[in-house]
């Protein structure tokens, strides 16, 4: 298995039927990922980057090119894709425990029922959330059930992770936590992620490449940028640190200066206002 | 002077605040029951104060305390008749006995009692029925909403069935089902005689559309994410609707439900008076023709503890839904 090859996405393009004809929301996307690197991608809102996931996941079929993943076709979900949700998507009637121990089942991959057990809690653990295993999610923050769907991710000992703005709902004491531990637990089973972020500094404290999208309709890759920074990253050294500030100016140039998008300022501040109630929850629970 | 001034604003909000709670409560206590009890008195005196005024071919309408005299005189003559079925087979042990000692290879026989049924064995016969009808509809409308909740294909193919046969009332089927019946459930000693057989198929047909209807809406209005889940997860497809649709459909299963059982229990008086099936709608028909002074106040009677036990399935629905939902902060109506 050639390393450099892990994850490609070839000449992907999206087409969706619409009343009006076919929209093209993506074109032409090419995309080489290594093992073990982390991904951000990076666009204004509705530029298409939900749609990359999506075929990655499989749940969208690519209407051009494809996706191959270890040399294998990508044509339907699975879990060695699994994806981190932006809404958590933990199921309401399950506790924490049992939200987890579904994907350990359904990978169990030989284990018996000790050993499923064990890994249930190791990965509640991993996350920080062993304390709450018996809670339902209804009974505790989103930043927790955040890190759930993480931890459920995780059991599944994806060769992929996939996470489609996955601290977008969260208040920035929340998500800076959720990001170290999110950084420690990719140094520690070096999974390739891909992660959708709107978040400038978010995406160049944890990536190795930051991939910026063009606005839609028709969107593609605009630049790849390397995030040469050595690791581990400690967001606190980094603010002074030239290389940290030259990458954030480099991915802002690109957003606000060659893909200046207006009129979506809006639409993104009705999102992020749904949000709030998520971040009173979280702020409560952290007192 | 500061001192006294602060004392007194303490107490005041002090006061304010137990006044408050206390008023909480009283208001609880008056929506909970104070005010229905005075609704249910309302009511009586009004039906008392018209009922004198309406003259009938059989007597005056009757008001609350014939209905009551009335009520108990039922509950009477039911006791009178387990009295002389008791006394019947004591009867027929006696003698069997007697007969079996006179001679050792003597066979008993045994009959069964056959008084007229009463009122509280009709309100029985109803109630059976109605459970027997329901049951049969929601074990085949529950798995079929969900097949049409889950394929576009399957609604497709059965909305047309469903759309025309949604509003056909009941009496319309009772003379098909009653041929048929007759035509089809023939053996010698039948389990169920064939006059429950037709109620109970007259409910089930009526209450197959509510739960099918609610059940493919529910299941289609799954939470989208929640399907990428079972999909990531590769679920099968019965692992899919054990852990993801059912849950999540539940209380629009059980709205569905709560519908049916009401509309099957309004449909079974309706059909049971229409074919002269036994039950309550028999009941009432049969007190209708024998048209004593009695008749109206025994019809009612009948009426309200038609009513009661409506209301009575629907809450026993609800409790149900209670323990099967898996959500529990919701509010039940
Ligand atoms: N199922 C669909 N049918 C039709 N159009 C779609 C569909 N899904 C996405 N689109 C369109 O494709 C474009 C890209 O959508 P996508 O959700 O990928 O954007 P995004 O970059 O994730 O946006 P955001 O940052 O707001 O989440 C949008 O213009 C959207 O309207
Ligand atoms: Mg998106």
């Amino acid at each position: 298995m050639d390393i450099d090859n892990h994850l490609e996405l070839t000449q992907v393009g999206m087409k969706f039927p619409t009343p009006k004809g076919d929209f093209v929301a993506l074109t032409d996307v090419n995309l080489r990922i290594k093992k073990g690197e982390f991904i951000s991608l990076i666009g204004h809102s509705g530029c298409g980057k939900s749609t990359v996931l999506n075929v990655v996941a499989g749940l969208y079929k690519a209407t051009d090119g494809g996706v191959i993943l270890d040399n294998t076709e990508v044509n339907e979900p699975g879990p060695e894709r699994a994806v981190v949700f932006q809404n958590h998507s933990l199921l309401p009637w399950l506790s924490v425990y049992k939200n987890v121990e579904l994907a350990v089942k359904q990978t169990r991959q030989g284990r018996n029922k000790a050993e499923m057990r064990a890994w249930v809690e190791h990965n509640l653990e991993l996350v920080h959330m062993t304390h709450a295993k018996d809670k339902l999610p209804s009974e505790i923050s989103g930043g927790m059930k955040q890190r759930v769907g993480i931890a459920r991710a995780l059991a599944m000992e994806p060769k992929v992770l996939l996470m489609d703005e996955p601290f977008g709902a969260l208040d920035a004491l929340t998500r800076a936590h959720l990001q170290d531990s999110l950084m420690e637990i990719h140094a520690e089973l070096g999974n390739t992620v891909i992660m959708i972020t709107h978040d400038v500094d978010e995406a160049v404290l944890l990536s190795d490449r930051i991939v910026m999208m063009t606005n839609g309709p028709s969107a593609t890759i605009g630049e790849i940028l390397d995030v040469d920074l050595p690791r581990p990253r400690n967001r606190i050294t980094l603010a002074d640190d030239p290389a940290y500030n030259h990458c954030r100016h480099e991915v802002l140039s690109f957003l606000y200066e060659k893909q200046r998008k207006v009129e979506n300022v809006a639409d993104h501040q009705k999102k992020r206002e749904s949000a709030t109630e998520e971040k009173a929850k979280d702020a409560s629970s952290a007192a | 002077m500061i001192d006294s001034t602060n004392t007194s604003n303490v107490s005041s909000i002090f006061s304010n605040v137990k006044s408050k709670f206390s008023g909480e409560k009283m208001n609880k206590l008056a929506m909970s029951f104070i005010l229905p009890a005075l609704g249910l008195a309302f009511f009586v005196l009004l039906w008392s104060l018209v009922a004198k005024n309406i003259d009938t071919s059989l007597g005056q309408f009757p008001g609350p305390s014939q209905v009551a005299s009335q009520a108990s005189a039922l509950w009477q003559e039911h006791k009178a008749e387990s009295e002389k079925a008791e006394a019947f087979y004591k009867r027929q042990e006696d003698r069997n006995a007697k007969r079996l000692a006179q001679d050792p290879s003597y066979e008993p026989k045994v009959r069964v009692y056959t008084g007229a049924p009463t009122f509280f064995a009709q309100i029985w016969t109803s109630l059976y029925t109605v459970s027997v009808g329901f049951v049969l509809a929601s074990i085949i409308a529950v798995p079929l909403g969900i097949a049409c909740g889950l394929s576009k294909s399957v609604y497709a193919a059965l909305n047309p069935i469903i759309q025309i046969f949604k509003p056909v009332s009941p009496l319309a089927w009772l003379p098909l089902v009653t041929m048929v019946v007759s035509a089809v459930y023939v053996s010698d000693d039948p389990l169920f005689s064939k006059s429950f057989v037709t109620s109970a198929f007259t409910v089930a047909l009526c209450c197959l559309w509510p739960t099918l209807i609610n059940t493919a809406v529910g299941v289609s209005s799954i939470d989208k994410d929640l399907i990428n889940v079972s999909k990531v997860l590769r679920l099968k497809p019965l692992a899919h609707v054990i852990t993801i649709v059912l849950p999540s459909s539940i209380p629009m299963i059980f709205t569905g439900l709560r519908l049916s059982l009401g509309i099957g229990w309004m449909v079974l008086i309706a059909a049971e008076m229409l074919a002269q099936n036994p039950g309550l709608g028999k009941f009432v028909w049969d007190e209708f023709q024998n048209g004593s002074s009695n008749s109206l106040a025994r019809i009612m009677v009948a009426v309200i503890t038609i009513g009661i036990i409506g209301f009575l399935l629907d809450r026993l629905m609800l409790l149900l839904q209670q323990k099967v939902s898996w959500d529990k902060s919701v509010e039940l109506r």
